[in-house]
């Protein structure tokens, strides 16, 4: 069975700013959550513990909230984004809530090749660039990403040039499946693992 | 030959096609799978109509969202009782071995693979899971995986990955008497920062990390993700050897001669380079706690919180600012004598036999402080058993500790077990994020003797001050 996913090609629109270091994927998505609600159902849980007060109503003074950054397709967030739990949840929330590019100076290294896996683009820039940015879109002007050309496209400014890894770029420009694409290496697998066996033999004797 | 690191031979014997680019399609030798992330990958690879390339390579165990309770069934905690009714059934329908509630070898996933010899050095070891990095205390390269990367390796028993950056961690000298793993692995996120490891797996070595037990180094091991690390690893040795001889999936006879063989190949060549170093003093090494939000928010107990006014750069200020204002604390007040609420002892990083042999050193023939809760929760089945059968369980009974059921419990409050909002917990887990321990909790990262001893004393305490030692 062939999985094709949405292709990622260009985007454009506001991008919200969130400029605090670490945040961590517990706090993008409680773990509650996760046990309790199936995934299509947790972009109103997004980010939680920042969004509501403790009586449940949202707090205007959060960027999210903000009309104008309601359904931004951006999020600009500070170092070491998305730390922590492998949770894919956390991903699955963000793209919930319309995100489909998050730019910050680092990732959580799992959160990273996640976002990958749900047609989510994560660009790293350094933080003077981030920050730029989000001075440039606070009043909600549209930012607009290329994904094929590797360009940004701030409101108002020259396009800046950004970089990907290669084949991460290809997977989500094509949207193929990559489990269809190492099953084609199914003979390969199986040659490594008869090797294996004869080299160590402790491994497979399980 | 060019000389190579512990993580390039790793890396390089795993490899059965280079991709181009860096990558390459990586052979995964284990796959373990846990209550909350196992039951979505198992469906999925189901409804797409694939098989388990690899059934004997899986193995399972339900840990995040079973109850602790003593006398506890899986349904105790009901939202849990439907993963752990999904994990075992999708288990059967797929031949991959179960370790369930009760039985020897259930318990948190990072404590039941080295502990049953499932995890051994050498081998590729992913989880769904960001915790499985504490396997590479025994010389595995482990880390854990998102659930679309879990479904592609049940279904392909290989991952596609870039090769990461390596950092390599020198520990020179010796921890003093008292000062645990865990207090080294705090102090090196401390001085280092939660994102020094991003992009990168870490190899622990020097002195210090020779001179660690195997749970010490498992411990260790297990932090490197709160670095930003994908993995950490040590160098097997023969203490590594001498812990996984006759453990129940361990080689034996002849094959563990042989596996031994191998296994001691596995160590960086003299001139090998990671692509950074860093040193540690571990002398230096003081017994250390968080104040936080971060794990980099890692304090010696002597020491005070900080002071946001102290830090130049805006955002860097506010975060501490907010970090305060969550804790509830006071910029550039000590962090001992803070009141606490709550005590766990458990969890991935300190759940095993010599982490509840020192947590009760320290609460025998002493009392827990009146207002206080504190508990026990051993890491899995068989520690609990090894733990009482050595009289542990009574220490801590005696003390006002109540000994609890194996799984991840306060950890990760997915289990219905959570420090109540506003209340302050001492932990000897790895996350002291905002809401980790349940909306509002207060969490303070520990050793289990540091933890125990601010159970005793109902305060954040020197455990040197508490034992008198």
């Amino acid at each position: 069975m062939t999985v094709k996913r949405e292709p990622f090609t260009t985007v454009s629109g506001p991008a919200a700013w969130l400029p605090k270091p670490n945040i961590d994927t517990d706090v993008i998505i409680r773990i509650e959550r996760l046990t309790t609600l199936p995934r299509g159902e947790l972009g109103p849980y997004g980010f939680e513990s920042l969004r509501y007060r403790p009586d449940g109503s949202e707090d205007p003074d959060f960027v999210m909230n903000q009309p104008r950054f309601r359904r931004a397709p951006f999020l600009l967030a500070g170092e070491n984004f998305g730390c922590g739990s492998s949770r894919e949840g956390a991903v699955w929330a963000l793209r919930e809530m319309g995100v489909r590019c998050v730019i910050a100076p680092s990732f959580g290294d799992i959160f990273y090749s996640n976002c990958f896996q749900n047609g989510v683009l994560p660009i790293r820039l350094p933080a003077d660039e981030v920050e730029a940015i989000g001075s440039l879109c606070r009043t909600g002007a549209p930012l607009k990403v290329d994904l094929e050309r590797l360009r940004l496209e701030p409101p108002g400014q020259p396009p800046l040039s950004f970089t990907v890894d290669a084949q991460r770029r290809e997977a989500l420009l094509t949207g193929l499946d990559d489990i269809d694409r190492t099953l084609k290496d199914d003979d390969a697998i199986r040659a490594w693992q008869n090797a294996d066996r004869a080299a160590r033999p402790w491994v497979w004797s399980i | 030959m060019t000389a190579r690191t512990l993580f390039d031979k790793l890396w390089d014997a795993h490899v059965v096609r280079d991709l181009g680019d860096g990558w390459a399609l990586l052979h995964i030798d284990r796959h373990l799978l846990h209550d909350l992330s196992g039951p979505p990958a198992l469906a999925e690879v189901a409804e797409r109509g694939l098989g388990l390339h690899d059934a004997r390579l899986v193995f399972a165990t339900p840990d995040h969202a079973v109850s602790s309770q003593p006398g506890r069934v899986a349904t105790t905690f009901p939202q849990g009782g439907k993963l752990h009714a999904a994990l075992k059934s999708r288990s059967a329908a797929m031949n991959v071995r179960l370790f369930d509630l009760g039985e020897p070898g259930q318990g948190i996933v990072h404590v039941m693979g080295p502990e049953l010899g499932i995890v051994l050095p050498g081998l590729t070891v992913i989880c769904g899971d960001s915790h499985t990095c504490t396997n590479g205390g025994l010389g595995a390269l482990a880390f854990g995986v998102g659930s679309s990367e879990s479904t592609h390796a049940l279904a392909t028993q290989t991952l596609r990955m870039r090769k990461p950056r390596e950092l390599r961690i020198r520990c020179e000298g010796r921890l003093g008497a008292g000062v645990t793993a865990k207090d080294l692995a705090l102090h090196i996120i401390g001085k280092l920062g939660a994102s020094a490891g991003v992009e990168s797996v870490i190899e622990y070595t020097g002195p210090a990390i020779e001179a660690l037990g195997v749970e010490g180094r498992l411990t260790l091991c297990n932090l490197s993700v709160e670095l930003g690390a994908r993995a950490g690893i040590v160098a097997p040795d023969q203490r590594t050897f001498d812990y996984l001889r006759g453990r129940p999936f361990a080689p034996t006879g002849e094959d563990f001669d042989r596996a031994v063989a191998h296994w001691r190949t596995l160590a960086s060549d003299p001139d090998s380079q990671p692509d950074r170093e860093e040193i540690i003093d571990a002398s230096a090494v003081r017994a250390t706690v968080t104040w936080g939000t971060s794990p980099e928010h890692a304090l010696a107990i002597d020491a005070n919180v900080p002071d946001p006014m102290d830090v130049r750069e805006a955002t860097q200020r506010e975060a501490l600012r907010a970090a305060l204002d969550y804790m509830g604390l006071t910029a550039g007040q000590p962090i001992a004598g803070t009141p606490v609420d709550w005590v766990f002892i458990g969890s991935c990083a300190n759940a095993r036999l010599s982490d509840l042999r020192a947590a009760a050193e320290v609460a025998r023939d002493r009392h827990v402080a009146p207002g206080v809760t504190a508990w026990v929760v051993p890491g899995s089945e068989s520690v609990k058993r090894a733990a009482e059968a050595e009289g542990l369980h009574d220490v801590f009974l005696a003390a006002g500790f109540q000994w609890r059921e194996p799984g991840c419990s306060m950890c990760v409050a997915a289990n219905g077990e959570r420090v109540p909002p506003g209340q302050r917990s001492v932990s000897t887990s790895n996350r002291n994020f905002v809401g980790r321990q349940g909306p509002g909790a207060r969490t303070h990262l520990a050793s289990p003797p540091m933890a125990a001893a601010a159970a005793i004393a109902g305060a954040i305490v020197d455990v040197a001050q508490v034992t008198g030692a």
